[in-house]
């Protein structure tokens, strides 16, 4: 299975009904896909909707109806807009369920970072420092490596996006979580041990007696 | 409000002037203004934007000729033309989360000060700032931000300029539409006052200027 759709539907099964879910681009965009469709989630779009939808149909878009990269997507039976202080008075105010967030790193603490890198690339924080400052869970969508180099480290070493740790973090090798404020091996991708996990994560790991393997 | 024209509204615009501009992605963006901007060549200006959009649209049209100097936004990393210019130090750039930004503008158009948020505590966010303690939880004190100009887009606007807005295109829209001295605003719509019911009029008819008329 492609990595990024072991991710998408791993963090998928962390959604419940009722929630209001906002997803960052790249892979956590993807989860949408896989939520099943008995289950009532509400996405937010924070350009100021919730209630997003799949992408229209050929000649159905709208020019005032789009996602937070400025493309087009519908709204749901039952959708609302609102203005850029009441979307992010719903993020930093606790009344987003969970948060889906790409990573550059993770360090052991659960500490994130992924807006910048310095000299390289600086496009502005956006609403993720507003996202993991204020959403109640907040779950980090992303690959286990780049280029061979763990991006769960022992100290992040790129700029922070938020004091405050995050709870989960799904990659296509693993499930981690931060007990304690440490991090802890949960749940292993189908296919990888236990020994590749801790080959590739920089980041000292708490491993349990027994690490299921994901359900996806 | 008057309704002047499009040339007009924008020559009362000095250069080097501070202008909010409504729009996210360049979605509910005041088009015609940010043409003419461009087509007066009002340089120097102070830009506060939530993002750069792209080139050739929303406010990219104002990076396309280099008319900015200071932008102050959330994310600018889909257009190359504002990232090059920041590199090349020809625009002073203050990024500011999201949440932080339509907060500090919507402060400024509330008559506060400014506001307390948790977002940033911890970060490069918070240098230089001033850090409260509240009930035992830590925020930076964020200032009130205001322009000289907002350029407003609304989907609906009356005689009398009673404004409403539609879907994703509100965003930043109204909250400027509080927060600077005057207020510019091009509609899709100029329709007689009664059509905007008074529930779902977004922004008060005296808040507003200058309407563009249309046509």
């Amino acid at each position: 299975m492609d990595p990024q759709i072991i991710i998408a539907r791993r963090v998928a099964k962390e959604l419940r009904s009722g929630n209001l879910v906002n997803l960052g681009i790249g892979i956590p965009t993807l989860v949408a896909n896989y939520v099943p469709s008995d289950l009532k989630v509400f996405f937010q779009s924070e350009n100021g909707l919730i209630g997003t939808g799949p992408i229209p149909e050929q000649g159905m878009a709208h020019p005032t109806l789009t996602d937070a990269g400025g493309r087009p997507i519908s709204a749901l039976p039952g959708a609302s807009t609102f203005d850029s202080a009441m979307s992010f008075g719903l993020i930093r105010g606790g009344h987003v369920d969970v948060t889906v967030l790409g990573g550059l790193q993770v360090d052991a603490h659960g500490h994130l970072a992924n807006w910048m890198i310095p000299g390289k690339m600086v496009p502005g924080m956006g609403g993720a420092m507003d996202l993991v400052s204020g959403a109640k869970r907040v779950i980090v969508a992303m690959q286990h490596a780049a280029k061979g180099k763990s991006k769960i480290v022992a100290k992040c070493s790129l700029p922070l996006t938020s004091a405050r740790p995050v709870d989960l973090v799904v990659t296509d090798m693993a499930v981690i979580g931060f007990p304690g404020g440490k991090a802890a091996l949960l749940e292993t991708a189908p296919g990888i041990s236990v020994g590749e996990v801790v080959a590739l994560t920089e980041a000292e790991l708490a491993i349990p007696d027994n690490v299921p393997e994901m359900r996806l | 409000m008057k309704a002047v024209s499009v040339e007009e509204a924008v020559a009362m615009i000095p250069a080097g002037a501070s202008i909010m501009v409504g729009g996210f992605m360049g979605v509910g963006t005041p088009e015609r203004l940010l043409d003419e901007v461009a087509r007066q060549h009002k340089a120097g200006l102070t830009l506060i934007s939530n993002d750069a959009a792209t080139p050739g649209k929303g406010v990219g049209k104002l990076f396309d000729q280099a008319l900015v100097s200071k932008l102050i936004a959330t994310h600018i990393g889909l257009n190359p033309k504002a990232q090059q210019q920041m590199l090349a130090n020809q625009i002073a750039v203050d990024l500011v989360p999201q949440g932080t930004f339509v907060e500090r503008i919507r402060a400024g158009g509330c008559g506060l000060g400014g506001v307390l948020t948790p977002t940033g505590v911890g970060t490069l966010v918070a240098e230089g700032k001033r850090q409260i303690e509240v009930d035992g939880r830590a925020y930076l004190l964020e200032t009130a931000l205001r322009a000289q100009f907002a350029l407003v887009h609304a989907f609906l606007a009356d005689y009398l300029g009673n404004l409403a807005y539609a879907l994703t295109s509100r965003n930043f829209n109204p909250i400027m539409a509080m927060a600077a001295d005057t207020v510019i605003v091009t509609a899709e719509h100029i329709v007689p006052v009664g059509v905007i019911a008074p529930d779902h009029v977004v922004t008060p008819a005296p808040l507003v200027d200058y309407l563009i008329t249309n046509g």
